[in-house]
């Protein structure tokens, strides 16, 4: 412990012990700290605290501190677990501070970021956390009182006895309720009676990230360290040869280190590897497949013809439905792989001391870093710390431990704390893509316009399973096939914020649209006649709540004013993913002759809103990331490298390019079901069937920017 | 290596750096100043801004030989107390997500609004433009920017 508090010039980090023993990492920021502002220090407030259970501490004071076991990486996790916390101890909340909890098995549990699942995981022990709390303190009360305890409330860190008057303050009775026997069942609060939770919290770390103080990984450094950058390989090559002579007379460089396929450049600093990187020469030879964009396309389109195709879901008699449609509408689309292109690119920092090994940095999941160092090492997990520092973006990405183990290789070779740092080209290079998909969609209509017959065929670049077999609008039609290729790519691919279903709901919803407007129908009565016969008579089973699906469309219809002005042009898209479901109206108004994006409204089920400025900030993002990618985002290969390498190619979307985004909650009373992903997989289709219904043009390929039919609409996009 | 001479928050530091080394990693690597953030390093994304003589610029491509006598603003020197009306603005429209692109936003907002202190909403989205939140916060920002205006 000792020699990890005094570890660097500038006290990034600092470690306190609670007074139970238990031991925290704090960002502790003694540098900044203003004279003026008579405040305890996180490590004085820790010093004086008891240390309750995983999630908070209380000091005598009646200073709370909880701690945020999951890593953040804008979803605002490190506000939100708090507020549930706070709120079952009726905290006061100006005297709540939040800390990021390190990696800790004992304490936590999913101590990751994924899958929009930490609040639906979290929510009810998070409130159990608080109530216990608040019960402890509460018995500690009545005892000290000598009154009954169910004559006591408590309001903002206060413990009143209305009968005689009399009140303590949380502090005032944490000695006490710390000897107590925690309860093991404790009542929670009506949803109701919440005060903290459904307002909006502002940001815990506000101050620090609008100031400038070191809080991502990047910002990590410790006196002694070196920097190190890598060189990778493109995708299906291995290294034939390195001429290093030139990167080693950069001044600054101290090693040029090459292991399996890699090349690892370390430095005193970052510039001289950026400088070094560029003239080392690495010769690379073919070791598989040397893949161009090319051929993944052949590959594709050749794959949905294969008789090879895994079958995921077969409900009724799909060839008896196609045969006897008066109507079949097949059409195939496509996306190309994407990078996540977090703004913090890939770094981390590792010690490897021995058989112990300090970890540090931007992880979307610590128990991975921490399990993959292990083997990699040979060591048992026990011997390594992970702290997790702010990401500045995730996306999925940092699912992956490959950046962590680069520190970790790095460190053991020579001997001393290094941070490992990728450019923004390697970033963009370095794999773990989003995956590329295909998708061919088969719809049988009868002569009513009714869709008997559903057919999905999906071809993934490892991806997996591309078809989420089980998703809308499985379960609403009688004849329904769905099946799965998968195709083994050298290119590497991950988890993309909302993987699959952030291409899928794209394909599908517009295919539904096309599949409505062959039927002769309203695409949201085409969808809402569906959810009936999900409801009224499913085939097989259905995985989704289909009164929640109907309550966002209808919302999403009634706040767009659907199909009431005939100026305004729409397209209309619904999803469930992670729990929760979105529906979005994309609006393109016709303006001399031009289309222009002006608006998307959006309607979302997520259940409880915990922190409606955090809801807001999820929706509209995810809205915003989906709305760029489906418009820009592209990825082509050429000898098993992206041809993009930075922002000048690969085009992010900026803020004149954001239409008026509306957004509205469903209260349907549901406990939380996650919200980092939902809101991004309705969007791309909601836009290309409202630029059908303004032009005609149906877009079946992703990014919209390059596809023919787009290249010469000049959508504008314009807010208010 | 060569020893410059630089001026920044109102503070003279001397570093011992190559000429080519750009502002960003001086400040970042050498001096500690770590609140400018690296993302693309070839002038295209703005996490990098700073204010040399009062002028947003990004400092990833500013080579250390080129600055001078130049005066340098970064994020830690933008107010003494977290109190720009910028970052003000920004606390109260809570406009972060990851919030890594954040700081070069505001050091863009503040430049900007020193020179129009009243923009309209398509000036304030063309002058933030040149900032990428990958995040999607630019309903956000741009409320920031306005915000600031307003109050100052």
């Amino acid at each position: 412990m000792a020699d990890i508090t005094k570890t660097n010039r500038r006290d990034f980090l600092k470690i306190a012990a609670t007074a139970t023993g238990g031991l925290f990492i704090g960002f502790y920021w003694s540098s900044c700290d203003s004279p003026k502002m008579k405040v305890l220090s996180t490590e004085e407030v820790l010093s004086k605290a008891h240390n309750f259970n995983s999630f908070l501490s209380i000091s005598p004071d009646g200073d709370v501190v909880i701690y945020s076991p999951n890593p953040e990486l804008g979803q605002n996790i490190k506000t939100s677990f708090p507020m549930v916390v706070a709120e079952e101890l009726d905290a006061d909340w100006s005297k709540v501070r939040v800390l990021q909890a390190p990696l800790d098995n004992d304490k936590f549990d999913r101590q990751l970021t994924g899958g929009s699942g930490a609040m639906p995981h979290s929510w009810e022990r998070l409130r159990k956390a608080g109530a216990t709390a608040r019960h402890l303190l509460l018995t500690a009360a009545a005892n000290q009182l000598e009154v009954d305890m169910a004559s006591l409330s408590t309001e903002k860190g206060m413990i009143y006895h209305k009968a005689s008057g009399k009140k303590l303050t949380y502090g005032e009775v944490v000695m006490a309720a710390s000897e107590l026997e925690a309860p093991e069942e404790v009542l929670l609060k009506d949803p109701k009676d919440f005060t903290i939770i459904g307002t909006p919290i502002k940001n815990v770390d506000n101050d620090d990230m609008f100031t400038g103080k070191p809080l991502f990984g990047l910002d990590f450094y410790r006196e002694g360290m070196l920097h190190a950058m890598i060189q990778r390989p493109p995708f299906g090559m291995k290294i034939k040869s390195v001429d290093d002579a030139s990167a080693r007379s950069v001044s600054g460089v101290t090693d040029v280190i090459q292991y399996d396929n890699f090349v690892a450049i370390v430095g005193t600093s970052t510039w001289p590897l950026m400088k070094a990187k560029r003239r080392l020469k690495v010769e690379y030879e073919s070791d598989g497949n040397v893949e161009s964009t090319f051929d993944h396309d052949k590959i594709m389109k050749e794959l949905l013809d294969s008789k090879d195709a895994r079958v995921m879901r077969q409900d009724g008699n799909v060839d008896e439905a196609f045969k006897n449609a008066a109507k079949v509408i097949t059409s195939e689309y496509q996306c190309p792989f994407l990078p996540h292109a977090p703004m913090e690119p890939m770094n981390f920092f590792a010690h490897v001391k021995g058989e112990e090994v300090e970890l540090i940095g931007p992880t979307q999941t610590p128990d991975a870093a921490r399990m993959q160092t292990a083997q990699l090492l040979g060591i048992p997990k026990e011997n390594i710390t992970v702290d997790i520092t702010r990401l500045g973006g995730g996306f999925g990405r940092r699912l992956r431990a490959d950046y962590v183990l680069d520190a970790v290789e790095v460190s053991r070779r020579v001997n001393a704390p290094v941070k490992v740092t990728w450019s923004r080209e390697d970033d963009m290079t370095g794999g773990a893509y989003r995956p590329a998909v295909r998708y061919r969609f088969s719809a049988a209509l009868d002569a009513a316009g009714n869709m008997i017959g559903f057919k999905l065929r999906g071809v993934g670049l490892n991806a997996g399973n591309s078809v989420r077999q089980d998703n809308f609008p499985s379960g609403a039609v009688p004849n329904l096939l769905i099946e799965n290729i998968n195709y083994n790519s050298s290119v590497t691919t991950n988890a993309w914020r909302a993987p699959i279903t952030n291409f899928l709901a794209y394909a599908e919803q517009s295919f539904l649209d096309e599949v409505a407007l062959e039927a002769q129908k309203d695409p949201v009565k085409f969808r809402l006649d569906l959810l009936e016969q999900a409801k009224s008579s499913p085939t097989g089973s259905v995985n989704y709540d289909v009164d929640r699906m109907i309550g966002v469309i209808k919302d999403a219809a009634e706040r767009s004013n659907w199909g009431k002005n005939s100026n305004v042009k729409q397209g209309f898209s619904v999803y469930f993913s992670h729990r929760s479901y979105v529906a979005q109206v994309a609006n393109i108004e016709m303006i001399n002759n031009q289309p222009v994006l002006k608006k998307i409204v959006a309607s979302t089920d997520c259940g409880i809103v915990v922190n409606p400025t955090g809801a807001n900030h999820q929706v509209r993002g995810g809205i915003v990331d989906g709305m760029g990618h489906a418009m820009f985002g592209n990825l082509v290969f050429e000898n098993g490298l992206p041809k993009q390498k930075n922002f000048d190619s690969y085009r992010l979307i900026r803020m004149k390019e954001v239409p008026e985004i509306d957004v509205n909650y469903v209260d349907s009373g549901f406990d939380p079901t996650g919200l980092g992903e939902p809101a991004l997989p309705p969007t791309g289709g909601a836009i290309a069937n409202a630029i059908f219904a303004a032009t005609g043009r149906r877009l079946r390929s992703q990014p919209f920017l390059e596809q023919k039919e787009f290249s010469d609409l000049n959508l504008e996009i314009r807010r208010g | 290596m060569a020893n410059y001479n630089l001026r920044i928050n109102g503070k003279n530091y001397e570093v011992d750096v190559e000429d080519d080394t750009p502002l960003l990693w001086v400040l970042r690597d050498h001096l500690g100043l770590v609140g400018t953030k690296y993302s693309c390093g070839i002038a295209q994304c703005g996490a990098c801004t700073v204010h040399i003589n009062g002028e947003a610029t990004f400092s990833c491509t500013i080579p250390i030989s080129s600055v001078g006598s130049d005066k340098v603003t970064t994020i830690e020197g933008l107010s003494e107390n977290a109190d720009h009306p910028v970052q003000k603005a920004w606390k109260e429209v809570d406009v972060a997500q990851c919030g890594y692109c954040q700081a070069g936003q505001i050091m863009n907002a503040a430049a900007f609004l020193k020179k129009n202190p009243k923009p309209s909403l398509e000036e304030i989205d063309n002058a933030m433009n040149r900032n990428i939140c990958r995040c999607g916060t630019y309903h956000k920002i741009r409320e920031a920017v306005a915000l600031a205006a307003k109050t100052k």
